[in-house]
């Protein structure tokens, strides 16, 4: 994870997009200036990074499923909740799954666990748009070969 | 069992808090009922789910933008049932 960049996941383990499904490796940072702040004497991830980092799986599997010809931007997030604070250090496995895919946007079920017992899960909705301009496309087409997506979920390029 | 536009009206009440009875076929969600475009995205979502289709809402409003339809088209609440029921037919 590089939390300053808001870059949440370092790889995807496994992608099923017939079977709607992803899941996503995502190692927390033994430092980090955002725990220096949250909290002085007790660093936990913030919520809302926790959040951010469901809403980047499933937007992953997202991307998967439109072969990356269009975006998936944060809309909305139900039922969000953080069942076990995340420390520094841990490593974290994200899991999303494609609950309906719509047109212009997309629902999916998301949640992260560690050493098996889950931390926090929310169902999360995107709105699906196409690239607002090259740079974004390009840029998301680089992290997405640094986390692994396959090949030829990039053709939408 | 309802009908489309009882099920429709339904979700709209629920989803955007609106009383059953401001909610008339001839209401256009957005313009009367000021159903804003995330309030939309429940609506669309729960409609998609429960009639089991796909509302074709990037087309709708492409063919807006293009002049071939008005908004009151797709979204007067009679005519969006008249469109929902034409795709759940032709999902038949």
């Amino acid at each position: 994870m590089r939390l300053e960049y808001f870059q949440m996941i370092d790889r995807i383990t496994a992608l099923d997009v017939p079977g709607k499904r992803i899941e996503t490796a995502c190692a927390v940072p033994d430092q980090s200036p955002v725990f220096e702040g949250h909290f002085p004497g007790y660093p936990i991830m913030p919520g809302v990074l926790l959040i951010e980092t469901m809403a980047q799986t499933g937007g992953w599997l997202v991307l998967a499923t439109q072969r990356c010809e269009k975006m998936p931007f944060l809309m909305q997030v139900e039922k969000a909740k953080m069942r076990s604070f995340v420390a520094p250090g841990q490593a974290l496995v994200g899991t999303a799954e494609l609950l309906h895919e719509g047109s212009g946007y997309a629902v999916v079920k998301a949640s992260i666990s560690a050493g098996g017992k889950k931390m926090c899960d929310a169902e999360i909705r995107y709105g699906v748009v196409p690239f607002p301009n090259d740079t974004l496309k390009a840029a998301m087409l680089e992290t997405a070969t640094r986390v692994g997506l396959p090949e030829e979920f990039h053709h939408g390029a | 069992m309802a009908s489309t536009y009882e099920t429709v009206a339904g979700i709209i009440s629920e989803t955007c808090d609106i009383e059953l009875d401001k909610i008339t076929p001839e209401s256009h969600a957005i313009n009367d009922l000021g159903i804003d475009s995330l309030d939309f995205l429940d609506v669309a979502f729960a409609i998609d789910k429960a009639f089991g289709i796909k509302m074709p809402l990037e087309q709708w409003t492409a063919d807006v933008n293009a002049g071939k339809f008005k908004t009151e088209d797709f979204f007067v609440l009679k005519n969006l049932c008249a469109n929902i029921d034409s795709l759940v037919a032709a999902k038949a």
